[in-house]
């Protein structure tokens, strides 16, 4: 059993994302993973945090930094934004001393401490590289085989961190589709922005983004988009009926998590994955997969 | 930056007049004098950018272009991200500072990737929307509202509770008139879609630390300032 403290965030825990954090708790047991909760976490700050006062957002992000440092473990989350600024929190701590003294300064009025030793990393990365692709495979017990899938990085996974996965042209997601059973079809736009948070407040260019990938991976035949990112399943799912509305399109791909496929693989029942919570339902195109583990009513 | 300008308005006289005929050594004898006379000019706007954390690397940018060629929301941009280093080099601190450039920039990091330089592109433009945001610069800026909201609900509950921070966003806009009440109750179907998928949760979750990180960002804040 491999350890790690979890950081759902805001949205994997209870909001949009909320079937990305179910399904995560129920793959990590049959890949020999425990995910314990970071006690009593805050939200990362996130983009509009950073972009707004640099040292409060640093001091938001420390105290999560800081109760991760108590529990010796490597920080893993879901969220590709909560990835981005925790990561990028480290790093500028790191970078900038004069911001790291103040930020200590914070901390310590709140009677906390952060020596910098926290390892931030993202959930599709630490199912990548510590369980294996191989470990995944002889557990897959049922192989989605006849499963056309876009992959979908997002941009934050591979771009904020170098080391990971190529930035311009990834292939990790790919990759584990095929260990999957499933068949990764070709995605020019894999790793293109869906609009992130400028979905609220500037809806219109980040419906021109989503329908750019929509197209993309449709065109390509494929039958649903797998992504890491909670904010992308929520622009590409709950935002593809303006999309199809404001462009007169008929797109109806539906948009899983990687978690669910995952699951699906590995013969999780599919009510733990909350396959349900799409928007867009995958139902139909998971029908040949589900229906074996869940016997008619 | 800015000396040569400040010289020209001080001898009273129009800026092509004096281009041609003032001789070069009294403009530099000169300029002792306008230090003088305004000690409290302000940082010129390049160095105040390159000292601002993320805004360091505007100096290695190579005028490639590469970044706005990347760039997925470069159209709808006042000026592209390779204008807005140049425009930043040049000086032009309430052109750059009052246009949209970073506040539709979507955080993809594409043209950081690609920037064959090591500019830090992406992070420039955080650091640009904070620079305005302390100048206070940001009317009509919806991104800068919702960040205002999705920060208060931080500050509130240690959390973002997504219901209630988008309806606190599409409240706020109705007044500034940059966004239409109608385009905004178009996004009532989302809501609801999203509430009826078990994915809206409708009351908010407060930490049970929401004091110490109360403290730490007022600790911040008296640190700080408004940057």
């Amino acid at each position: 059993m491999k350890y790690y403290a979890y950081f759902p965030g805001c949205s994997c825990s209870e909001g949009t994302g909320v079937a990305y954090g179910q399904s995560t708790q129920a793959v990590a047991g049959p890949l020999g993973m425990e995910l314990i909760e970071l006690e009593d976490w805050n939200c990362c700050g996130s983009v509009p945090y950073g972009s707004t006062n640099e040292l409060e957002a640093l001091s938001v992000a420390a105290r999560d930094l800081a109760l991760a440092e108590k529990t010796g473990l490597d920080l893993v989350t879901p969220c590709s934004s909560c990835y981005t600024t925790l990561n990028g929190a480290n790093s500028k701590l790191k970078e900038y001393p004069d911001l790291k003294a103040k930020v200590d300064e914070c901390l310590a009025a709140a009677e906390l401490k952060y020596e910098g030793g926290v390892r931030v990393r993202h959930l599709f990365e630490v199912i990548y590289n510590d369980i294996g692709l191989d470990v995944i495979k002889s557990k897959a017990v049922k192989p989605l085989h006849g499963l056309k899938v876009a992959p979908y990085y997002g941009c934050q996974l591979v771009r904020t961190e170098p080391g990971f996965d190529n930035p311009w042209n990834p292939q990790s997601i790919d990759h584990l589709i095929v260990t999957l059973g499933a068949e990764s079809v070709p995605f020019p736009l894999k790793d293109r922005c869906c609009g992130g948070e400028l979905v609220i407040p500037e809806v219109d260019i980040a419906l021109g983004l989503i329908r750019k990938l929509l197209e993309s991976a449709a065109s390509n035949g494929a039958q649903c988009i797998v992504t890491v990112c909670p904010l992308c399943q929520t622009n590409l799912d709950a935002y593809q009926g303006m999309v199809n509305s404001k462009f007169k399109t008929k797109y109806n791909l539906p948009i899983l998590f990687f978690t669910q496929l995952l699951g699906l693989a590995l013969g999780v029942e599919p009510k733990a994955l909350a396959l349900d919570k799409s928007i867009v339902s995958a139902e139909a195109v998971l029908a040949p997969y589900t229906k074996v583990a869940e016997p008619a009513v | 930056m800015g000396t040569k300008a400040h010289l020209m308005v001080k001898t009273g006289k129009k800026p092509n007049e004096t281009t041609h005929y003032l001789d070069p050594v009294s403009e530099l004898e000169a300029m002792p004098e306008v230090e003088s006379i305004e000690p409290a000019a302000p940082t010129p706007f390049p160095d105040e950018i390159s000292s601002t954390p993320g805004g360091e690397t505007v100096r290695w940018c190579a005028q490639c272009g590469t970044c706005s060629s990347s760039c997925p929301n470069v159209a709808q941009m006042d000026y592209s991200p390779r204008r807005t280093i140049a425009m930043i080099r040049a000086g032009r601190r309430y052109d750059v500072l009052t246009s949209n450039t970073m506040w539709i920039c979507a955080s993809c990091y594409l043209c950081t990737v690609r920037c064959p330089r090591g500019v830090k592109i992406t992070e420039l433009m955080h650091a640009l929307e904070r620079v305005a945001t302390s100048h206070g610069l940001t009317l009509g800026r919806t991104a800068a509202a919702m960040h205002r909201v999705f920060i208060d609900s931080i500050k509130k509950y240690g959390r973002v509770h997504e219901l209630g921070m988008m309806m606190r966003f599409y409240l706020s806009t109705i007044p500034t008139g940059k966004i239409n009440p109608l385009a905004t109750i178009k996004m009532l179907p989302i809501a609801l879609k999203l509430r009826s998928h078990g994915r809206m949760a409708l009351k908010p979750t407060k930490i049970k630390g929401s004091e110490q990180l109360k403290t730490i960002v007022e600790k911040a804040r008296a640190l700080g300032g408004a940057r």
